[in-house]
């Protein structure tokens, strides 16, 4: 089974670029150019240079004593969340900005749903001295208010999207609608692996350096690259995207995607495509989308902004219909309580993101003689309101 | 059967006025009351939105009156019913423009089918691209006798126009610039160096040029480039004034074709 695009920019019957004709010289000029902008020699020196000494890479991979007793497995912790800015998003930024760069674009537009992409975007922009426009819906604005502070503060333009559920698929039509608006100088930075081909494959391969290294650091720690399960939570599947990329195609190391159940899957408030999606072509790309019988796109529910998206990318629609994937999917409330239990007891508080990906942990079976490693995509920073609000923590 | 689009452009082949609205909006009921009305005032072409959530490519207006046109309950069964008996009342050409989503979701066979037992002459799917359409639906579309209307734009190289206009027939539809539905400020319409540029490639296929268009001055310099233009913001627009339909319709239409 190949789980690598192909050259038409499908994974399987999944991908592909619906994109209306205006769009179509954007993404033709990006189709035909990424790989070798990114892997030439100079792009790489230069990637790597800011990914090691701006985004601080490469991450920890964290073993988590405390947890793993609890569980009675071997739980590694993949440290996303100490990156610069805060989450795994900014590997993918710094890839994007520098090809921007070398396609002669000068401004720069994003989506974001928790803030992160955002930010991590605004980021790029300030350090390299670009223009920047954030996407972002209202709902999100108010719930995610601190990211939206650091983006201003950053200098970037943050313009509230008003229509639908007022989240990340509302934002993601008016970055593509801004990108229509202004063909020729405006680069967009895609925040998941969502969107129209080469997008999807784009940002996987930027979120790769997160397999990549750890592979090396498993086998440092243990002897053996491969865990047995690899855990990440998915809104788009960026982070996912990245945490399973070196071993899509080893079968033995179990990958689980986990998706936002919202107030529970069948609750009509609810995020997990997995489950209720069908077919369908969202954002210009062919993947699983929620929908209406009559093929309306279902606005979506989940406490956690980055995982409010009613689709998924390709390759992880892909992942789920060969089975490759095992998809799972956790409700506010257990995300809830996996936040608090990491925070507790390995003193690290997770964004309400990747608290998804902890809470599947008790839902996997894994061994005590396994080895679990979970993609802790993000820090909690920006969601403390939402805790505060929450937790009790009169009564500790 | 002839195609009504192709008719059309044979007899008469400038100043041509098509229409857009979105089917459901602003009353469920409406698309047929519409279609009567906008025949009485002498429009030429109609294009029937068929309402979707997301519209990527326009604008305000027409996503509030997609959206309205969901709430109102219209769906593609729906506007097929409703179009049942329209050829007994009309026979200008009529376009069914919406994204690819629903269709997809419907079946695009029985959606041609439908549509060819319906009397509509040609589709509109931005978001279906045209390699895409080539290599999965366009027999389908040929088999149900259904013209396939693309679009291009100022930054489309000849190269693909070219490629568009050998796979296409009815006319190709000319956005005006880059920009969404709706969009009215700058140089929006008035692209002479494009539209020339289309002329003189001299396509098997007329051109008639959409997206701001929404007043005499505009729709007579759009008509000097092209067979004819598009309106579809403008005139929803003038479907939510307060009134009546009929005035607001005839109103509307005699703005555009004469110069006040
Ligand atoms: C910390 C964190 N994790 C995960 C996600 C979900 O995105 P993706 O599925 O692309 O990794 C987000 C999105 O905002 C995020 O901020």
């Amino acid at each position: 089974m190949n789980y690598k695009v192909d050259e038409n920019g499908f994974y399987g019957k999944f991908g592909g670029a619906y994109v209306p004709e205006m769009l179509y010289p954007n993404v033709e000029e990006l189709r035909r150019n990424y790989l070798e902008i990114i892997y030439e020699a100079g792009f790489q020196e230069e990637l790597q240079a800011l990914l090691k000494d701006y985004v601080g890479r490469p991450t920890p991979l964290y073993f988590a004593k405390r947890l793993s007793e609890k569980y009675n497995t071997n739980i590694y912790l993949k440290r996303e969340d100490l990156n610069h800015t805060g989450a795994h998003k900014i590997n993918n930024t710094v890839g994007q900005i520098l090809l921007a760069r070398r396609l002669g674009k000068t401004r720069i537009i994003a989506e974001t749903g928790a803030g992160q992409h955002g930010v991590a975007t605004a980021t790029v922009c300030a350090l390299m001295n670009m223009e920047c426009i954030v996407y972002m819906g209202e709902v999100d604005i108010e719930r995610q208010a601190p990211n939206v502070a650091r983006m201003k503060m950053l200098g970037a333009t943050v313009v509230p999207a008003t229509s639908g559920s007022r989240t990340l698929k509302d934002a993601t039509n008016e970055a593509i609608r801004d990108w229509i608006n202004n063909p020729e100088d405006t680069y967009y930075i895609i925040g998941s692996v969502v969107g129209p081909h080469p997008y999807p494959d784009m940002v996987a391969r930027f979120q790769a350096i997160i397999s990549e290294e750890i592979k090396a650091q498993l086998k440092e720690k243990t002897g053996n690259e491969n865990p047995d399960y690899v855990v990440a939570c998915v809104g788009g599947g960026s982070n996912a995207a990245g945490a399973f990329y070196h071993y899509l195609d080893t079968p033995e190391v179990k990958l689980v995607a986990v998706e936002a159940a919202g107030l529970g899957v069948h609750s009509g408030e609810s995020a997990a495509t997995s489950v209720l999606g069908r077919e369908g072509i969202i954002h210009g790309s062919r993947t699983l989308l929620i929908q209406t019988e009559d093929g309306q796109v279902t606005e979506p529910y989940s406490i956690s902004a980055g995982l409010d998206y009613p689709g998924v990318g390709p390759l992880h629609a892909h992942l789920h219909q060969t089975g490759r994937a095992i998809f799972e999917s956790i409700t506010d409330e257990e995300a809830l309580q996996a936040v608090l239990e990491l925070t507790r007891l390995e003193g690290i508080i997770p964004a309400l993101e990747t608290a998804h990906a902890l809470a599947a942990i008790s839902r996997i079976g894994a061994k005590a003689n396994e080895v679990v490693v979970i993609n802790l995509s993000g820090r909690g920073d920006k969601d403390l309101t939402t805790y505060l609000e929450r937790f009790d923590l009169n009564g500790k | 059967m002839e195609n009504r689009i192709k008719t059309l452009f044979e007899r008469k082949p400038d100043n041509l006025l098509s229409v857009y609205f979105t089917a459901g909006y602003p009353t469920l009921e409406a698309t047929v009351p519409i279609i009567l009305e906008l025949e009485k005032n002498g429009v030429d072409l109609i294009e029937i939105g068929m309402p979707f959530s997301d519209p990527l490519a326009d604008g305000p207006t027409i996503q509030q009156s997609s959206e309205i046109a969901i709430r109102n309950g219209m769906t593609i069964p729906k506007l097929f019913e409703q179009l049942q008996e329209i050829r007994k009342h009309t026979q200008l050409p009529l376009v069914l423009m919406g994204y690819l989503n629903p269709v997809m979701q419907y079946g695009v066979e029985r959606f041609c089918q439908q549509a060819q037992e319906v009397g509509i002459d040609g589709i509109i799917l931005p978001d279906l691209p045209l390699a895409d359409y080539v290599r999965e639906y366009k027999t389908i579309f040929e088999k149900y006798g259904l013209c396939k209307i693309f679009l291009v734009t100022p930054q489309t190289p000849e190269q693909r126009i070219r490629e568009i206009d050998s796979h296409t027939n009815g006319f190709i539809y000319m956005v005006s610039s880059a920009s969404v539905t709706g969009s009215t400020n700058g140089n929006a319409v008035i692209n002479t160096d494009y539209f020339q540029r289309v002329k003189s490639m001299e396509l098997r296929n007329p051109g008639i040029i959409g997206f701001g268009i929404h007043n005499n001055d505009t729709f007579t310099e759009a008509c000097k480039h092209a067979s004819g233009a598009i309106i579809g913001s403008a005139f929803i627009e003038a479907l939510s004034k307060e009134g009546n339909l009929e005035e607001n319709i005839s109103t509307f239409i005699r703005g555009i074709r004469e110069k006040v």
